[in-house]
């Protein structure tokens, strides 16, 4: 070791603090900014609970199932750029977490959570509530440890931070045995740390970001397609985005994840792309001759038929992880870099180039006829309330506020959601995008409205999705969280409905929801406001309701059975192969109905 | 301006890859995780700490693969936290591969006395002898040893052990 490293080690005894791992864990969420505990107890994480107890400044969120305490945080940690915190027990606690890390590692959200272990002596043994934790959770976290040592403690609870907010965001787990937790070490700051492996790259390459600026310069039929890494890197990111297009004039578009990143009422937006993408985006990621991917990943869901995909384009691929460079499609020109690095790059460069740019009128021209189809269109009813009018009259009856939030489940209701409510601001719609958990948006309500006391945090649901977290309702009333369950009920997993109608000869095989419970008596139930409206004429009103009682509410919004979402790109076509009604035929060919 | 989206070969190559990692519980178990996780296949893989004071392990792993397959396993591996640095010796050019195999060998007579002589041909040294059988030891590239193998198979081959490749640089550098 040589002088200097032996000073900083010496530097780092003298500062370390003598406490048990119960209370380290405790000080570093402190040391950490934290604030909000999404947690469960149990019985190998009863002595954290024990340092927690009373403690000020540092609220702990009691959910009903573990899975809704990652959902929350996730809502917190989407909702407030922050990392989102979960404390669970060994065994079921953990394992209850796992579908919550992976969505959160889909998504790329940052999450730190902390589980008990059985202590060090009977791990291995098959012992109450053990399960080898970092074993499961080790595919569906970007890191995780397993904490044998008091001393090494409060390094990796650090480092667990850092991961998990830095580079490309997502969840991290912490197991600490009981013991451990009993034991006393000596505590370090987060300052002492300095990982040993892990550099995330962050700064563009100078002359990837020139050669970019050049090709936009060049672009005739330009188009921005951007993702959740916007969102990600932060709302200078967003504002740099914004910057770029007033410079360039180019459209955008977005992925489900990144909507908000740029504001729905501008000109230059073409609306969600993709799979329930608008007419005019997915014609213009088809027809394109250069693509400027920032912050997404050519999901399936984006792409439909990877080799149909956007034929004569020109690609420029901006992501902060390398790994998703010519994952799916191979791109011109990538850049790895923190998406606002980048941008604030590129906005530089294109101010200073000297050479004129194309005239891009034409593409405009092309595009504006594309809009003319009107892809969002729908028969409204007199009659029956269509799950679309619903969200149009939610979206005008909200529209004036500045601070709505809006979570969804998965399935009809969140693609509706994703096209026909319009976001101006990132970091106000929290939606399961990568793996499409259902149960997802209830509790991730709760998180939202916990970070956010005061605004409207609205659950847009389906009545099957959300019975899969319904007992979460019961943690909004614990903590007078006014979030508003707004149930597109129509009777069926609307998404599995329309696929069978499509796909399987109309065989709706198990996807209706025969025992339905009553749900304004189950709001009651869980002492929440239930509402319910069946007619279009008393929607508007049922609406007002729901949003001026300061209570939670479960809104019971009796929909259409049977209206399919459009657009749609049927499986396995491509982009300019896209069906605005059943009326368009789209066959879809068998390769098409083995994709999911 | 097409020409670049024209996907690479879709034949399937093999390559040899070493990752530099720290030596933490589960290392391996990340790094194996990953390749049954996503479907790569791993041919063999070799694992040992090479340096106890700085905690570092070496991986080597022979895996086959499209090109973009085998661009997306270096991806991945490298974005594994104690990953130190991953390198790929097939695309560079610029490694030495070495396996070393224990075949065991039974027979008598001329089988027996051919065995011997094959070994002798191949470097291959005895390091269990009885009167009906032995044990060579074998060391070199891992087309060598398949060879070998090959040789031993009517000669009365019973069983292999194989340690699966190592690899190191040529010249003066490390990894």
């Amino acid at each position: 070791m040589d002088k200097d490293n032996t000073l900083t080690a010496q530097a780092i005894e003298a500062a370390a603090e003598a406490m048990t791992g119960a209370q380290m864990v405790i000080r570093a969420l402190r040391d950490q900014g934290v604030t909000h505990i999404f947690g469960y107890p149990g019985g190998a994480v009863l002595p954290i609970y024990d340092a927690l107890f009373k403690v000020e400044g540092l609220t702990h969120v009691l959910v009903r199932h573990e899975q809704g305490a990652v959902h929350a945080a996730e809502g917190y940690a989407r909702s407030t750029g922050k990392p989102g915190v979960v404390l669970v027990t060994s065994g079921p606690g953990a394992t209850n977490a796992v579908t919550g890390l992976t969505d959160a590692l889909m998504d790329s959200i940052p999450l730190v959570m902390l589980s008990g272990q059985v202590p060090t002596h009977l791990i291995g043994t098959d012992a109450f509530q053990e399960c080898d934790t970092v074993g499961i959770t080790r595919p569906c976290t970007k890191h995780n440890w397993l904490v044998k040592d008091v001393n090494e403690l409060s390094r990796v609870l650090h480092e667990a931070f850092e991961i998990a907010t830095t580079g490309r965001p997502g969840p991290v787990v912490v197991d600490i045995p009981k013991d451990v937790q009993f034991q006393t070490g000596s505590y370090h700051g987060p300052q002492a740390i300095h990982h040993r492996t892990y550099r995330p790259r962050t700064d563009p390459d100078a002359a990837a970001i020139a050669r970019a600026v050049e090709m936009m310069a060049a672009a005739e039929r330009p188009v921005f397609y951007t993702g959740g890494g916007i969102v990600n890197s932060g709302p200078e990111a967003s504002k740099l985005l914004r910057e770029l297009v007033d410079l360039t004039g180019f459209p955008v578009t977005s992925t489900l994840m990144g909507l908000g990143a740029f504001p729905a009422s501008r000109p230059e937006w073409l609306g969600m792309l993709g799979m329930h993408g608008t007419w005019e985006a997915n014609h213009a990621m088809h027809d394109c001759d250069l693509m400027i991917c920032l912050g997404a990943r050519f999901d399936d869901r984006v792409t439909g038929l990877v080799k149909a995909f956007s034929p004569g384009s020109q690609k420029i691929h901006l992501d902060i992880d390398a790994s998703q460079i010519n994952k799916i499609v191979r791109v011109d020109l990538p850049i790895v870099a923190d998406a606002a690095k980048a941008l604030r790059e590129m906005v530089r460069l294109w101010k200073a180039r000297k050479k004129k740019t194309q005239d891009i009128s034409p593409w405009w021209k092309q595009i504006d006829q594309w809009r003319t189809r009107k892809s969002l269109s729908f028969r409204n009813s007199a009659t029956v309330i269509k799950p679309q009018y619903a969200i149009d009259r939610l979206y005008e009856l909200t529209r004036h506020r500045k601070d709505v939030f809006i979570t969804t489940e998965v399935g009809q209701h969140q693609m509706w959601a994703a096209q026909r409510f319009h976001f101006e601001e990132p970091n106000h719609w929290m939606t399961s995008g990568g793996l499409g958990t259902m149960g997802y948006g209830l509790p991730a309500a709760v998180g939202v409205q916990m970070a956010h006391p005061g605004a409207l945090v609205v659950d847009i649901a389906g009545e099957a999705s959300v019975q899969m977290t319904m007992q979460e309702m019961s943690t909004a009333v614990q903590y007078d969280l006014p979030i508003k369950i707004f149930i597109l009920n129509n009777e069926y997993m609307g998404m599995v409905r329309q696929w069978q109608e499509l796909l399987h000869g109309k065989r709706y095989s198990h996807s209706y929801s025969e025992a339905l419970p009553d749900f304004v008596k189950m709001a009651e139930a869980f002492g929440c406001v239930g509402l319910r409206a069946d007619k279009p004429a008393e929607l508007d009103d049922k609406i007002r309701e729901m949003i001026a009682v300061n209570r939670p509410v479960l809104f019971d919004c009796r929909v259409d059975p049977t209206e399919n979402c459009y657009p749609m790109i049927p499986s396995g076509k491509a982009h300019n192969e896209m069906i605005l009604s059943p009326d368009d035929g789209g066959e879809i060919s068998d390769a098409g109905k083995m994709l999911v | 301006m097409h020409d670049t989206k024209v996907r690479l070969s879709d034949a399937v190559e093999r390559h040899t890859l070493t990752v530099l990692v720290d030596n933490e519980a589960g290392v391996l178990a990340r790094v194996v995780g990953l390749f049954s996780g996503r479907g790569y296949n791993i041919e063999s893989l070799t694992v040992a700490e090479v340096d106890s004071a700085a905690r570092t392990s070496r991986i080597t792993i022979v895996t086959s693969g499209t090109p973009e397959v085998i661009e997306q396993i270096e991806h991945q591996l490298r974005r594994l936290v104690p990953t130190h640095k991953v390198t790929n010796w097939t695309s560079q050019k610029a490694g030495i591969e070495r396996e070393m195999a224990l075949v065991k060998v039974a027979g008598t007579g001329d089988r027996r006395v051919e065995a011997l002589r094959m070994a002798d041909a191949f470097r291959a040294r005895p390091v269990d002898t009885t009167h009906s059988s032995f044990v060579f030891e074998i060391t070199g590239a891992p087309s060598k040893i398949d060879s070998f193998v090959e040789l031993m198979r009517p000669l009365g081959l019973v069983e292999i052990s194989r340690t699966g490749v190592a690899a190191i640089s040529r010249g003066p550098e490390a990894m």
